[in-house]
């Protein structure tokens, strides 16, 4: 019962960061922007993050500073896409490079340094309960921030006329606008909700995965974030599965591993990759819907005709 | 005429200044990493600094960080022989062809590779004897450990890998023959997220002890965190962990560095292959703490008998995991059999990936 709590934490932590960041890039993706800058954002949240708790030796502050250097990067991101027009893809690539740079530079004096960690939530009484206590009640707060953001933003979608606006947006701009809806700003809302997701995920890396700042600490998670989004069909449900999927294929890997297990490593290492795709792939099968949740506008620069 | 003397004077000029620029050695860098790492790449700039310091006006260093082992190195490598250093290392395995490629270019500037096997005229190579020191955490580990169990974070199955495993083990048999090791490969050498994984999987299946073959402070920092005890990786990572901290196996370069300089410095620099281990101080182990006073004091002793050559980690009889013999009672294991290492000491249950 122990072993299974401690794997069931271990794989809530692995997963969380991917989840935060998927969550964020599917509400851009949806509102038909494409911004393959989510890496470069996600680890400028981890270095900012970072840095503003160890100057100020608060948490919170160091979770708002990441949420903060994400919006900012995609504040970046959304001028040079919506007002100058660049294109998207080039954009987003230029984003994710410039962010680990950057977020070298800055992480220079912090490189090394003993960081301040983000502490578990602590309900007396409730998360002393033997199993579920520590398994439901003894995260961290990014950890609830996730899933309340994933259901915020499936329940946003599906019940709201903002989700309505976002995915007419996301569809067909042209006619959108044409609507009377301000398409240029209502992309900027959600490339800046997007940034902010990632740049939590940042934080969740160096305030709690590993309490500290280390050049290019993302390793890669935004760009696993970013295939998750496409391959559960811009569906905030399917990318909470494929986000833990990927998370508790990776992590019982390495539990198999422990137990001696005779796997190779390397397919250890790609099975998540593989075990996640084949599952949304399954589970999007059905074309005709797939179609309805399509962003059909997806990276097309919109210019308001009049 | 005066074109003739204005050429003569340019050409003078010329040697003169290479006269001058040959006052001082020009010394180049070239790291894999950041230096700010506090591990592999720190401890290579430990190194230079150390240079610096020893030999003050003598030489001048330059180095590279970061640098993408491929065909990036090379042009890194290249662009330090032409701004004129004379002596470069290059700090990683990957470097290695890079650096031959660029010493074909460059017949006149030495060159050094770390943990390479390929030489040239101008290009010779050094490694250090970590296992020395996996034999020392391994016997600390056997001491330390309540469930018996330890748990090891490895990078890739490649012979300086699977080299430091058996030591580790065979550290650890000596004090407890039943002793057992959980490994795990997370497929990297560097990825702080991966590395705590893997600790908190380990630590999850009863491993009280935490070691590691990757480079980042994530599994002493999770092993302080689940209360384990671990130990710290190329660099003394003790203030990541102080209480946790065991001891690190320190990769002590600038002893090295410093002779490779000044032989430079004296023109007797040819191209040669070190594999230095504790005796000459390349492998050092950082101060033994967290741990009573008697287990310091073997490991201490464990440690001062394979600086002075009387215990080599690798003696018979060693047997393989099929129960074949490795190696007889009292012979030791040569560097040839070491370097290729690809099998597993008899009493690690894991097969091992090949």
């Amino acid at each position: 019962m122990a072993e299974l709590l401690a794997v069931l934490l271990t794989i809530i932590a692995a997963s969380t960061p991917l989840l935060l960041a998927a969550t964020g890039e599917l509400v851009v993706e949806r509102s038909g922007v494409l911004n393959l800058g989510v890496e470069g954002m996600m680890v400028m949240g981890a270095v900012c993050g970072f840095a503003a708790a160890s100057a100020t030796g608060s948490p919170a502050v160091g979770v708002l500073g990441a949420a903060g250097a994400g919006i900012v990067m995609a504040g970046l991101f959304g001028f040079l896409t919506q007002t100058l027009l660049t294109n998207q893809v080039a954009t987003g690539l230029a984003l994710t490079l410039f962010g680990l740079g950057a977020s070298g530079l800055i992480g220079e004096p912090y490189t090394g340094l003993p960081g301040v960690k983000v502490r578990p939530i602590d309900i007396p009484g409730v998360s002393d309960v033997p199993f579920l206590g520590p398994l439901l009640f003894g995260h961290d707060i990014l950890v609830y921030i996730s899933f309340a953001l994933v259901a915020g933003v499936a329940w946003v979608f599906a019940r709201t006329r903002l989700g309505l606006i976002i995915r007419a947006v996301g569809v067909n701009h042209d006619s959108a606008h044409a609507l009377g809806f301000n398409v240029v700003a209502i992309r900027y809302g959600c490339i800046l909700f997007g940034g902010a997701c990632a740049g939590l995920a940042g934080g969740y890396l160096s305030l709690v995965y590993t309490p500290q700042w280390i050049e290019n600490m993302s390793a890669g998670r935004g760009w696993i974030a970013l295939a998750l989004v496409v391959f559960a069909t811009w569906v905030p449900l399917r990318v909470l599965l494929g986000a833990y999927l990927f998370g508790a294929v990776w992590i019982m890997g390495l539990y198999a591993q422990g137990l001696g297990v005779n796997i190779a490593p390397q397919f250890l290492a790609a099975l998540p990759y593989l075990v996640t795709i084949a599952a949304l792939v399954l589970i999007s099968r059905n074309r005709a819907l797939a179609k309805v949740n399509t962003p059909t506008c997806i990276g097309q620069a919109f210019v308001a005709d009049r | 005429m005066k074109k003739l003397t204005w050429m003569v004077a340019l050409l003078a000029g010329l040697v003169a200044g290479q006269a001058s620029a040959a006052d001082t050695l020009k010394i180049g860098f070239v790291y894999v990493g950041p230096i700010g790492d506090h591990g592999w790449t720190y401890q290579h700039d430990q190194g230079r600094l150390a240079l610096e310091k020893a030999l003050g006006a003598k030489v001048e260093t330059v180095y590279v960080e970061k640098v993408a082992e491929g065909p990036d190195a090379e042009r890194a490598i290249t662009r330090l022989a032409r701004q004129g250093a004379g002596l470069i290392f290059t700090t990683s395995f990957g470097f290695m062809e890079p650096t031959l490629k660029a010493a074909k270019k460059f017949p006149k500037v030495m060159f050094e590779h770390a943990t390479g096997y390929k030489r040239s005229k101008n290009v010779a190579t050094y490694s250090a004897r970590f296992y020395e020191g996996r034999y020392v955490i391994g016997q600390i580990a056997a001491r330390m450990s309540k469930s018996g169990v330890a748990g090891y974070i490895a990078s890739f199955p490649i012979p300086e890998v699977v080299r430091g495993i058996n030591a580790f083990m065979l550290g650890a048999q000596s004090i407890n023959p039943d002793f057992k090791l959980k490994i795990v490969w997370v497929s990297s050498w560097f990825d702080p997220g991966k590395e705590a994984d893997a600790a908190k999987v380990l630590i999850g299946q009863g491993a009280d002890i935490i070691t590691q073959h990757t480079d980042s402070t994530a599994p002493l920092q999770i092993a302080d965190e689940k209360g384990a005890l671990a130990f710290g990786q190329a660099s003394d990572m003790k203030k990541f962990a102080p209480n946790t901290q065991l001891t690190a196996i320190v990769n002590n370069w600038a002893p090295y560095y410093l002779a490779r300089t000044k032989a430079a410095l004296e023109g007797k620099w040819g191209s040669s292959d070190t594999w230095d281990g504790m005796a000459t101080g390349m492998v050092k182990m950082a101060a033994y703490e967290n741990m009573p006073g008697d287990v310091a004091k073997m490991a201490a002793e464990t440690e001062a008998k394979i600086r002075s050559g009387a215990l080599k980690p690798f003696t018979g009889p060693i047997y393989k995991q099929d129960g074949s013999v490795a190696v007889g009672p009292g012979k030791s294991l040569d560097d040839g059999t070491l370097l290729g290492m690809n099998w597993y000491v008899k009493g690690i249950d894991d097969k091992l990936p090949q």
